[in-house]
Formats: C-alpha cells, structure tokens, sequence
C-alpha cells in the first residue's frame, strides 16, 4: 500500500532520513520505533508531504507522492495524527472535526461518521461546544483521532499517541487504534517511544537509529529480539 | 453634551476607516505573521481608482449615488487584484526565507507603489467628488452627524458583520482560523495554504478599499501619499486591539478614533498625533499582546 524507497530528508543542511525504506501493507498495523531524534516524525512529516525528501520515492499504491502537496495526499487517503495532538485550540471540538473532513463533500457521510466517533468517545459528543485547547490530554489524544478519521482515510499516520497520557489513557486510546484497524480495514503506521505497547498490537515493526531503519521483523519477533529488549523494551 | 456626542460619533466614523484598513493587517499578521506595509498602499489605490472611474461615470452622467456604487465596485474589485498580485510577487516566493526578508520585500513593495502612483498620476492633491448625497431626513441632526458619516458607519457596519459571519461559518472562514492557530496542522487536514492565503490578500484589500472610497468622498482629497499616514494609524490600531485578532482590529480602530477625536475636540488638532501613539506606547508597555490579543503561550 505504501512504500518508502531510499529517502533522504533533510532539515535545513542537518540530514534527518539517511536512505529510508519501509514498505506498509494493507490492512495490517506497523511500528516504528526508535529513540528520541531519530527520525520518526520526520519519516511520518515526510509522508504527509509537510517535510519532503529530498531524494527517494514514496508510492502510495504505486504511486509517486512524494513531489505531492500536503492536501493532495490527504485527498488520496492519508490522514495523520502528529505528534503532541496538535488540536486547534480555539476552534470548538466540532469545529476541529469539521476540519478533518475539509475535503469531504458527502454531507451524510459526513453525518453517519461523525456519529460513529461520537459513539465511540462520548465525552466529545458532551464536550463539542467547548474549545479544543479546554479539553485534557487523553481527550484532546481522542479528538486528533477522531478528527484524522473524519478524512476517512485508508491509511492512517499515528505519531507517539501514548505521549503524555495517564496509562490507564494510553491502554484505551490503543484499544481504539485496534478498533479503527479490525472494524474498517484502516491501514495503521504508529510510530511509538513505547515500544513495548506497539509492539503488542502491530503487525510487524522497524527500529530506527539517528535516521536510518536498523531492524525490520514481525513484532512478535522484535518483541523477543535481544537487542530490541535492551535498548527499547527495558528489560 | 451635544459637542461630546459630535466629538463621539466623529471618532467613530473615523475609527470605522481604520478599522477597515486594520482588518487588512491582523488578518495576514494572523495568517502568515507578516506585517504588510503595502496594505496602505492598497487602501490609497482603491481611492484612486474610484475618482478615475467616478470621473468617466460623471462624465457619461450618471447620477450621485449610482456613481458612488460603480466606482467602489471598481475599487473593490481593482485594489483585490492589486492585493492578490502583490502576495504572489512579493511575499510567496520568500515564505521559506527568514521573516525579516518578507517584512523588507513588503516595506520595498509600499515604496514602488507610492511612487508608482506618483509617476502614473500626480503628486498633488487631487479633488475627489463628494458621492455621498445628503439626506434631507438628517437635517435635524446635522451638527451631530452628517450624511457621509451617518454612510461610513453602517458601510462599515455592514461590512464589519459579513467578515465575522463569513470567518465564523464558512469553509474557507474555518480554514482561515484554522490556519493563522496551527499552520502544519491546517496542511495535513488537507487545507490548500495557498488558496488561504490569496483569499486573506483578497479580503483584506477589499475592506481597505471600501474604505479609501468613503474617507476619499467624505473628505474630497486624495494623494499618493494618504495611504501612508492611514496605513500607520490602522496599523496602531491592529497592535492597539491585539494584532491577530478580527474584533481587536475593529476595537483598536474605534479606540483610536476616540483618541484622536477628543485630543483635537478638547485639547488642540496639533496633538492628534501625540495622542494617538501615546496611547499605544502605553498598550505596548503595560499590554504589549493588545487589549483583546491572546498571549502567545498554549497548552500544548
């Protein structure tokens, strides 16, 4: 579904993507994870077109999309959920998901999907007067999915959703990405510190180091790689 | 009382002009965080722009009112273009570049379109016709408010209450607030940056050109130059309410407009000025974000 082929990303003359290449399949849940600076927002940033490579590919179903603008490529069906929430403070909760279907025009899709999230987190249905920049961190962690699902995306980007959050928080907001993943096929790339968690609901994993992929495996795999236990898992 | 009230609605007639040049500056310091120096400019070429088309109408001999409606068209729709060509020529291919460049770019842009004019008109004052009729129901009032002033406030009104609704409820509205709070954030929800911003030039010039036309008919001059001094007084305005912030523009307008009428009505015209910028080395010492701005700081 989505490939990365040897891409270079750089931040000014500093590189921060040394030949990266990962390949996603659809349907399946993949991680990425790393220390931090090494690399995974700015892989995520690269995908979404707000940090292009500089050199390499990115197909998504074999196409380029990497010489794309950031709204063409949500158009395609990539939504991302960055690092930090990032929700739009002063826009009210319903505001914010109207900002993820910004490029929908199917007004009863619109309807039935914002349902859906108001079934699936209550607490913004309450709260969808109130301003984003109000809400706490696992509620706000809750909006910027449902806002990223309101695009109605094939693939979706998650950028460290544990971030922050109360672990009883983090457990659910999980249980939700595994949710969204087996109730609509949505294909998911998270990137995650916490390696333990993601390794237990992805598919397969990457380990990144100062900008390059060191490992590639199943996650059941990487989950009792000794080296991956060492440096990731604390054990 | 009565010269209280006249020194109120005066003040407010001339903070409904700077409010609508202000909204111009919050708006894309709001969006793209760059003072536009040659958002004066724009306000000056509307106003030129009315007396060269108010002049054929006159001459093809239309009446006052129908005048006054064609030409602030014409200057609408001209200064909008204007706006929008100077975004693409001067600030977008310096988005990248550091935010000094940009501001040089547009005080360089303020200069060519002064002497622009300049060169393609005159540099003396010009008379501009007096488009707006008086209306004999005001006649009562007449040492209170007049005609033109009684025009000025609900255009601006008028104007002022479209902006709000369009920011509030429209798409594009949204995608602007949306924008000018998290730029990157606006990007991945698939915002397109560049229609936002062209639209914003768009808007702003429009506000400033409706009004160049009224503050040009209600005071029957206009130079090259006047987009200069009305530039830096809405401005003042933008920083007074809270650059950023669409109400604060308007707020800071009115503010200043009070100021500087009730200076010249109990002090002397000959300290206006002094008034006015007093005023906002005060805001700028003891509220530096504006009376209505937000402090930059956010839960992240």
């Amino acid at each position: 579904m989505l490939e990365l082929l040897d891409i270079n990303t750089y931040y000014g003359n500093i590189q921060a993507l040394k030949g990266v290449s990962i390949r996603v399949e659809a349907g399946e849940i993949i991680t990425l994870i790393g220390a931090n600076g090494a690399g995974k927002t700015t892989t995520l940033m690269s995908i979404s077109g707000i940090a292009p490579p500089r050199s390499g590919q990115i197909l998504f179903e074999g196409r380029p999309i990497h010489d794309m603008e950031p709204d063409q490529i949500v158009a395609l069906g990539i939504s991302q959920v960055p690092e930090g929430r990032r929700i739009f403070p002063f826009l009210s909760v319903m505001e914010n998901l109207d900002m993820g279907a910004f490029l929908r025009r199917d007004r009863d899709g619109i309807k039935a999907d914002l349902e859906h999230i108001f079934e699936m987190f209550p607490i913004l249905a309450q709260r969808r007067h109130q301003q984003g920049g109000t809400l706490s961190g696992g509620e706000q962690q809750m909006l910027a999915i449902s806002r990223a699902l309101m695009a109605r995306p094939r693939l979706l980007l998650l950028d460290e959703p544990s971030l922050g959050l109360a672990p009883i928080v983090v457990r659910r907001i999980f249980d939700i990405i595994e949710r969204i993943n087996r109730e609509s096929g949505t294909t998911i790339f998270l990137v995650e510190q916490n390696a333990n968690l993601a390794l237990k609901i992805a598919n397969r994993g990457y380990v990144m180091e100062n900008g390059r992929i060191t490992m590639e495996d199943k996650a059941a795999g990487l989950l009792v790689n000794e080296d991956v236990k060492k440096a990731y898992l604390g054990i | 009382m009565e010269y209280f009230l006249e020194l109120f609605l005066g003040g407010l007639t001339r903070g409904s002009i700077y409010a609508l040049i202000a909204l111009g500056y919050t708006m894309v310091y709001g969006i793209i965080e760059l003072i536009n120096f040659a958002h004066g400019e724009i306000y000056m070429i509307g106003a030129f722009t009315a007396l060269i088309f108010a002049s054929v109408f006159t001459l093809l001999g239309f009446n006052d009112l129908s005048i006054l409606l064609l030409a602030s068209l014409a200057a609408v729709t001209w200064a909008s273009a204007y706006g929008y060509t100077i975004e693409k020529l001067a600030y977008k291919p310096l988005r990248k570049a550091p935010r000094l460049s940009a501001l040089i770019s547009a005080i360089g842009m303020s200069i060519f379109l002064q002497n622009y004019v300049l060169l393609a008109q005159t540099s003396d004052f010009l008379p501009f016709p007096r488009l707006i009729p008086h209306f004999s129901f005001m006649d009562p009032i007449v040492h209170v408010i007049g005609s033109a002033e009684l025009v000025i406030l609900i255009t601006t009104a008028v104007v002022m209450i479209a902006l709000t609704l369009l920011i509030k409820f429209t798409k594009l509205g949204k995608a602007m607030r949306a924008t000018a709070q998290d730029r990157d954030m606006a990007l991945l929800s698939g915002v397109n940056i560049n229609k936002v911003i062209s639209f914003t030039f768009i808007i702003g010039s429009f506000t400033a050109a409706v009004g160049g036309v009224l503050i040009a008919s209600h005071i029957g001059m206009i130079n090259f130059y006047i987009g200069f001094i009305a530039g830096i007084k809405a401005f003042t305005a933008a920083v007074l309410g809270g650059i950023g912030s669409v109400p604060g523009a308007v707020l800071g307008g009115m503010v200043l407009g009070w100021t500087e009428s009730f200076a010249t009505g109990y002090v002397s015209s000959d300290y206006e000025d002094v008034f006015a910028f007093s005023l906002l080395v005060l805001i700028l010492i003891f509220r530096p974000e504006g009376i209505l701005g937000r402090s930059t700081t956010q839960k992240v």
